[in-house]
C-alpha cells in the first residue's frame, strides 16, 4: 500500500471511532449498522470479487447467523460460542450449497444461491415452532465481555467495530498468507492458476465458504443491534443490497465493502428529500457506473489519483525535456 | 382424478407462460451471452404498458398491441442499446449486475409511476368454465394455453423454417463462422432482442389476469423463469419450453398433494437436484466449462 493510502485509512479508522461521540442515537445505530453489514460485505467481496462468483445468499447467511444467535443465547448459550456457531454453521452451509453449484458452469451459482436465498426465507418464515414466523424474534441480549457490558447504543458500537477490525485483519491476513494468495490468484487470472496447479474450483468453494461464514458472523452482530429479527429482513432485498454494496466499492478491493457499505447506509437517509424515488435514483447510477466504471468507487478514485500523478509526472517531464534542451 | 385433470391443465396454462419467458431468457443468453436478471420484471411492466394505453382511452386489443410496441422498443431496442452494448467488452459478470440493477430500477419505477396496488387486468376470453367428464376447466386456462403453443409453433417455425430464423440460430451456435458465412450477425443479435420483448409482451399479457398487474409480479415469474431454462437445458429453445411445462405443472400438483406453505420451495428442490444429476438440463449439451 503506498503511503497515501495507510494516511487515508488510518485517518478513517479515526473517524470511526470518535463518530459516535458525535453522533445522536439514531446515527450511532445507523453506523452501527454499517459496521455489521460492512462484515457482510467483506465476505461477498470473496466470493464475488476474488472468486469472481456471484453469490446472491449473503442475506440468507446473515439471516441463519441471526438467528442462530437469537435462538441459542435465550438457552442459556454464551454470546460468544452463538456467535462462533453462527460462523461454523454458515460455513457448513456455505460448502453444501457450492459443492454442487461449482461443479457446473459458472453462472450456475447466481441462480442456486437466489434459490437458496428463497428457502432460507420460507423454513424461516414457515418453521414458527423454531423461528416463531411472522411475529420474529425480540430482545436478543448484547453481551457482555470481562464486566464491560455492550447494552449501551455507543458501547454496542465499539463492540462491533471491534470485531469489524478483528475480522478485516483476519482477512487482510489470509489474503496474504500463501494459502490466501491463490484467492488472489483466482482474481487475476484463474486459467493461468489453473495451468499452474491451483486446484481453482476448491479455492473458489472455499471462497465461498469463508465469505458466507463472514455473513453468519455479521447476523450474529445483527440479532443483538436490531432486537428484532423477522423473515422479511433476510429476503432476496439484503442479498441484492450487499451485491450492490460490494459492486459500489469495488469489487476484488479489498476496502470496497467499507465504502460500499457506507454509501449504501448512508445515501437513503440523505436522499429522504426524494422520497420514494431513492431506490430509482439508486439503480440508475449504478447502471451508468457500470458503464463507465465497473471496478466501482474505489476503482474511480485510483483511477482520477493515476491521472493527477500522470498530470504531474507529465509535467515534471516536461520541464526536464526543456531544460535539457538549447 | 376430476381434481387432478384441473390441476394439470392450469398447471400447463401457467407452465406454457413460464416456457415463453423461459425461451426468451435462453435466446439472450444464446446469442449475446446475456443473463438477463431483469427478466422477470420484464414481464411484469408490458402489463402497464397496456394498462395505461387502455387508461388513455384504446380498446383491449388495440392496448395489447400498444403494449408489445412499446416493449419491442423499451425491453428491446433500448435495452440492447443502453445497457447491454456498452457492457459487453467487460465481460459477463458487469452485465450481469446491471441487469440486477435494472430490475430493481423497472420494479420501483412501476410502483412510484403507476401504483403500488395490484390492479385488475382483463382477460382474453369471458370467464367461463366447461365442463369435460367431472372436470371443471376454466375457459381462461384453455385461452392461454391456446395463445402460448401458437406463440411456440410461430416462434419454431420462425427458428427453422425460414432464411431469417436459421441466420439467427447460425448467430448463436458460432457466431465467427456466421460472420463469416455473409451473416449480419449483429442485426441478427438485435432481432433476438426483439424477439424476446415480444416473447415477454405475450406472457406478460396471459398471465396478467391470473395473478393481477403488480409491480412484484417480476420476482416469482423471473426465478420460473431461471429455473425453467435450467430444467430444460440452458442451450436449447426445446429445453426452455418442456421446463417451463414441467415447472408449471410440479408446481400446481405439489401445492395441491403435498404442502401448499412450501409451495415456493419445490421449484428450488428440483433446481437443486437437475444441478446435481444432470448439470446440462435435460436436453442441453455439456458445455465446455470455462474454468
Amino acid at each position: 500500500m503506498t503511503r497515501f493510502g495507510t494516511a487515508v485509512v488510518v485517518l478513517a479508522a479515526i473517524a470511526a471511532i470518535v463518530a459516535p461521540f458525535f453522533l445522536k442515537p439514531y446515527g450511532i445505530f445507523l453506523i452501527s449498522t454499517w459496521a455489521v453489514l460492512t462484515i457482510a460485505a467483506i465476505g461477498l467481496n470473496l466470493t464475488l470479487g476474488y472468486a469472481g462468483q456471484i453469490s446472491l445468499a449473503q442475506g440468507a447467511f446473515v439471516g441463519i447467523g441471526a438467528y442462530t444467535v437469537a435462538l441459542l443465547t435465550p438457552l442459556g448459550v454464551p454470546f460468544f460460542l452463538a456467535f462462533l456457531a453462527a460462523g461454523l454453521l454458515c460455513f457448513a452451509v456455505g460448502w453444501g450449497l457450492g459443492y454442487p453449484a461449482l461443479r457446473v458452469q459458472h453462472h450456475y451459482l447466481a441462480f442456486v444461491t437466489l434459490a437458496f436465498t428463497t428457502l432460507v426465507f420460507l423454513v424461516l418464515r414457515n418453521e414458527q415452532w423454531l423461528t416463531n414466523g411472522i411475529y420474529g424474534i425480540t430482545g436478543t441480549p448484547r453481551p457482555s465481555i470481562l464486566g464491560w457490558s455492550t447494552s449501551g447504543a455507543r458501547d454496542f458500537y465499539f463492540f462491533c467495530l471491534g470485531i469489524l477490525a478483528l475480522l478485516s485483519l483476519a482477512t487482510w491476513w489470509m489474503l496474504r498468507s500463501p494459502w490466501g494468495r491463490a484467492f488472489v490468484a483466482l482474481r487475476e487470472n484463474p486459467l493461468r492458476a489453473l495451468s499452474l496447479g491451483l486446484d481453482t474450483r476448491r479455492y473458489t468453494l472455499m471462497a465461498f465458504a469463508i465469505g458466507s461464514s463472514l455473513g453468519g458472523l455479521s447476523g450474529a452482530l445483527y440479532a443483538p443491534l436490531v432486537q428484532f429479527i423477522e423473515p422479511n429482513s433476510f429476503a432476496l432485498g439484503l442479498s441484492f443490497n450487499l451485491l450492490l454494496m460490494v459492486i459500489v466499492g469495488g469489487a476484488g478491493n479489498f476496502f470496497g465493502p467499507f465504502v460500499g457499505a457506507l454509501v449504501a447506509v448512508l445515501l437513503p437517509e440523505w436522499l429522504r428529500i426524494t422520497q420514494g424515488y431513492y431506490l430509482i435514483l439508486y439503480a440508475a447510477a449504478i447502471m451508468v457506473m457500470m458503464a463507465f466504471c465497473p471496478s466501482g468507487l474505489l476503482g474511480l478514485a485510483e483511477r482520477a489519483i493515476k491521472s493527477l500523478n500522470g498530470r504531474r509526472a507529465g509535467a515534471t517531464a516536461a520541464v526536464r525535456a526543456e531544460g535539457a534542451g538549447p | 382424478m376430476a381434481s387432478f385433470i384441473q390441476l394439470l391443465v392450469s398447471g400447463l396454462a401457467t407452465g406454457a407462460i413460464y416456457a415463453l419467458i423461459a425461451v426468451g431468457f435462453t435466446l439472450l443468453w444464446q446469442t449475446s451471452q446475456t443473463i438477463n436478471f431483469a427478466q422477470g420484471e420484464f414481464v411484469m411492466l408490458p402489463a402497464f404498458f397496456v394498462l395505461a394505453a387502455m387508461n388513455a382511452g384504446a380498446p383491449f386489443w388495440l392496448a395489447c398491441l400498444i403494449g408489445i410496441a412499446l416493449s419491442i422498443v423499451i425491453l428491446g431496442v433500448l435495452f440492447k442499446l443502453i445497457i447491454v452494448d456498452p457492457m459487453l467488452k467487460y465481460g459477463v459478470l458487469p452485465l450481469v449486475i446491471s441487469t440486477i440493477a435494472l430490475s430493481l430500477f423497472l420494479k420501483e419505477s412501476a410502483k412510484d409511476f403507476y401504483s403500488s396496488q395490484a390492479q385488475p387486468f382483463p382477460t382474453l376470453v369471458p370467464a367461463t368454465d366447461i365442463h369435460i367428464f367431472d372436470a371443471v376447466i376454466s375457459t381462461q386456462s384453455l385461452a392461454v394455453l391456446a395463445v402460448a403453443i401458437l406463440t411456440v409453433v410461430a416462434l419454431n417455425i420462425l427458428l427453422t423454417k425460414t432464411r431469417l430464423g436459421r441466420q439467427m440460430q447460425a448467430t448463436a451456435q458460432n457466431p465467427t463462422l456466421a460472420r463469416i458465412l455473409g451473416i449480419p450477425v449483429q442485426r441478427m443479435v438485435l432481432y433476438t432482442f426483439l424477439l424476446n420483448a415480444v416473447l415477454v409482451a405475450i406472457a406478460s399479457i396471459l398471465v396478467s389476469p391470473i395473478y393481477l398487474a403488480k409491480f412484484t409480479n417480476g420476482e416469482t415469474l423471473g426465478m420460473a423463469a431461471f429455473i425453467a431454462a435450467i430444467i430444460g437445458g440452458f442451450n436449447q429453445v426445446r429445453g426452455a419450453i418442456l421446463g417451463g411445462l414441467i415447472l408449471g405443472v410440479l408446481d400446481n400438483l405439489s401445492a395441491a398433494y403435498i404442502s401448499s406453505q412450501y409451495r415456493g420451495a419445490f421449484p428450488l428442490i428440483i433446481l437443486i437436484a437437475v444441478i446435481l444429476f444432470r448439470p446440462q438440463g435435460l436436453l442441453g449439451r455439456v458445455e465446455e466449462r470455462t474454468v
